[in-house]
């Protein structure tokens, strides 16, 4: 056990992986002799090699296309796209190839690979750089789309999702990846994400977020505290598939909710979450559900950031007014 | 450089030419040199790629163009704005993200843009301005102008799709495009040999039919006379052209990482640091007679003074608005009378479908 950041409890996943399986291989722009573009690999190509650390050419499609190819030849590719607005060069390998390999031929082949993007804003980097677009995903049938927020999870996530006999889209948080922190098991154990992982529990009102959101839900839910209004914040841990029971659940528990995403409102996945609370969880709701999230508008450029982004301030009034309605 | 008309010299022998050359490419360094020191502060955000290094190859392409050809980049994309016109102070206030920048203080250092200069960015995705180009020359076909486009791309960006398919069209259908590899060896930590499939990469233009040439990126008279003969070709011939002009970042790929250790060593970097593009006019310059050690001193201070004014300009911009986060992503058709749905007369009345 010891205590990491996000990007160290990924690295960990890959190097455990990597020397306990040698079908799986990293594919990626820079991830070689420079490490990753966040250093993700950094030492892994030291340690592997160049053939199971390979540098491959700017050119996302082929990225993703390739490693279908390697994943339908019995290998366990994990690609890394350098941010997750980049996967968009790769969206029709992902959501038309990868996604579909598997009913398309009926079972006969499938595609278990992952694939590694940091995504969201809040360390001023600008559009396509901080885009959150992983509900962009979302519909791809097929596919499997997930975000850790803690390095716990981040490794155990990782190591379930290359054992995964399906595609996993697994989505990294940019702005936790060095400032999140916490105990790691050296052992290799894996996480089931397709369970919402309750990670605060207050009677007053539940919080649902993934990813860095889940750490704005937090510390959210500690200013509530100081107000009397007990949060549970749920990290739902997986977009697709969604751990429907697991929020109901929660949500039940409270009868208030609060969703929290940085990607912008209109058609974001929390208005997927709340359909489907509306839907299963309509006679416990006491009061109508918030959504915390970007506004429809591009990223801005860092002076701006601030206020883009799903911060504290927006998700404690919000709680408020959920809290205090009927 | 000031707006000007085109200037196809080939340049030898030419002394304001040179000094015009020269004071572009100081401007960029030391515009750049400022940029790295307001990202250090905090003035800049988010990235920023400098082309230290690279200045003789977007100075001597620009340089052979009309105002009204096109002008089109990537990320690292400052230099390029200077040689084209573009004011240091509205460049500069772009990249602190203020609203006189060039963009509004909504693009940033790698979205500059200029409808005055033809100028249509500053790109992020690499590859994803290479189309766009190939759209531009198209239109100039399609209407029956003599311009052209020249677009700038780094080695890296010619393993993905977009390049290939737009070269393709390029090549069929004769367009009027430049386009400029500005071969620096790497992507950002990768080098060439270890990402494309032929090191020779100007030969992928055999493949689309189209005229190639390969040029020292570091000399600035070689750049123009290559791109002169190109652009020469797209005005009178349509006839597209792909060009590589060799050449080297003297800094890291972004300001966030360092230029040399990893990747590259410190002994490569330093022979390449002998090659310096404004040393290397300079001391032709001088060899010729053309400019003295004194003449130089205060062309340095001139600029220096003008990244100088530059940063206090960018500096006493406000910032956008926060509102300013809503505008520009659609125009409000409903409330502008002009945009309006225009009514086609009296609806025609549809006949109900007749009962069986
Ligand atoms: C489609 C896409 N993939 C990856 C990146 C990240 N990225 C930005 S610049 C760069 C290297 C590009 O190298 P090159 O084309 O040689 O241009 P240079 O930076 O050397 O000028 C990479 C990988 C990007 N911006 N867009
Ligand atoms: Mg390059």
């Amino acid at each position: 056990m010891s205590v990491m950041n996000i990007l160290e409890a990924i690295r960990d996943a890959l190097g455990t992986e990597m020397a306990a399986d040698d079908r799986v291989i990293l594919l990626g722009q820079d991830i070689g002799k420079f490490g990753g573009i966040f250093r993700a690999t950094d030492g892994l190509y030291a340690q592997f090699g160049g053939e199971r650390v390979i540098d491959m050419p700017l050119a996302e499609g082929a990225i993703i296309g390739s490693a279908l190819g390697l994943a339908l030849s019995g290998l366990r590719p994990v690609a890394e796209i350098q941010f997750l607005g980049f996967a968009r060069q790769a969206f029709h390998q992902i959501v038309s190839q990868v996604a579909r390999m598997r009913h398309r031929s009926r079972g006969r082949f499938a595609a278990s690979m992952v694939i590694r993007a940091p995504f969201g804003g809040g360390v001023r980097t600008p559009e396509l750089h901080s885009d959150a677009v992983e509900c962009q995903f979302a519909q791809a049938q097929g596919l499997k789309v997930i975000a850790p927020s803690n390095p716990y999870d981040a490794k155990g996530m990782l190591l379930a999702a290359i054992r995964d006999p399906d595609p996993v889209l697994f989505c990294e948080p940019l702005h936790g990846y060095r400032s999140i922190k916490g105990d790691v098991p050296s052992s290799a154990y894996t996480v089931d994400f397709s369970k919402a992982n309750v990670v605060r529990q207050g009677n007053d009102i539940t919080l649902i977020g993934w990813s860095s959101a889940v750490n704005v839900a937090l510390r959210a839910a500690e200013a509530l505290a100081t107000e009397g209004i007990e949060a549970t914040v749920v990290d739902i841990r997986s977009l697709l598939p969604l751990d429907v029971g697991g929020i109901v659940a929660a949500v039940e528990s409270t009868g208030r909710c609060v969703i929290v995403h940085e990607a912008p409102l209109t058609a974001g996945f929390g208005a997927e979450i709340a359909a489907t609370l509306a839907r299963e969880a309509f006679y416990s709701l006491q009061a109508p559900i918030e959504r915390v999230t970007g506004p429809d508008a591009p990223y801005p450029l860092a002076g701006a950031e601030q206020m883009y982004l799903p911060g504290v301030d927006r998700v404690v009034a919000a709680a408020r007014r959920t809290a205090q309605g009927q | 450089m000031a707006k000007r008309r085109a200037d196809t010299r080939n340049g030898v022998g030419d002394r304001a030419l040179h000094h015009e050359l020269l004071r572009t490419m100081l401007l960029q360094r030391r515009f750049e040199e400022r940029c790295a020191e307001a990202y250090a502060v905090g003035k800049i955000g988010g990235f920023c790629h400098l082309y230290i290094g690279q200045e003789a190859t977007g100075t001597g392409a620009i340089s052979v163009l009309r105002d009204d050809d096109y002008v089109i980049g990537t990320y690292r994309d400052h230099a390029q704005a200077i040689a084209r016109g573009i004011a240091p102070r509205a460049i500069m206030a772009e990249l602190f993200g203020r609203i006189d920048g060039c963009s509004g203080g909504k693009g940033g250092s790698m979205h500059l843009f200029s409808r005055e200069h033809n100028f249509l960015g500053g790109h992020g995705i690499v590859g994803g301005n290479i189309p766009l180009a190939t759209g531009v020359a198209f239109a100039i076909k399609y209407r029956g102008g003599d311009q052209v486009c020249l677009c700038f791309f780094g080695e890296a960006a010619v393993n993905i799709g977009s390049f290939h398919e737009s070269l393709n069209m390029a090549g069929l259908w004769k367009l009027p495009v430049i386009y400029v590899i500005e071969n620096n060896r790497y992507g950002m930590g990768t080098a060439l040999e270890r990402a494309s499939a032929i090191n020779d990469i100007a030969e992928r233009a055999r493949a689309y039919d189209m005229p190639r040439s390969v040029v020292d990126g570091q000399d600035v008279l070689a750049v123009r006379q290559a791109v002169g003969e190109a652009v020469q070709r797209a005005r009178t011939e349509c006839v597209p052209t792909l060009i590589e002009a060799r050449t080297y970042r003297f800094m890291g790929h972004s300001m966030s990482d360092a230029a040399a250790g990893t990747y590259r060593s410190k002994a490569e970097l330093d022979e390449q640091l002998k090659r310096d593009p404004i040393a290397l006019l300079r001391s032709r310059m001088q060899d010729k007679g053309e400019i003295t050690d004194a003449e130089v001193t205060a062309l340095d201070a001139e600029v220096r003074a003008q990244c100088e004014d530059a940063w206090q300009f960018a500096d006493q911009s406000p910032e956008p608005p926060l509102e300013a986060l809503y505008e520009d992503v659609l125009v409000d058709t409903t409330s502008d009378p002009e945009l309006a749905p225009v009514a086609a007369g009296v609806p025609p009345t549809v006949a109900p479908i007749a009962a069986a």
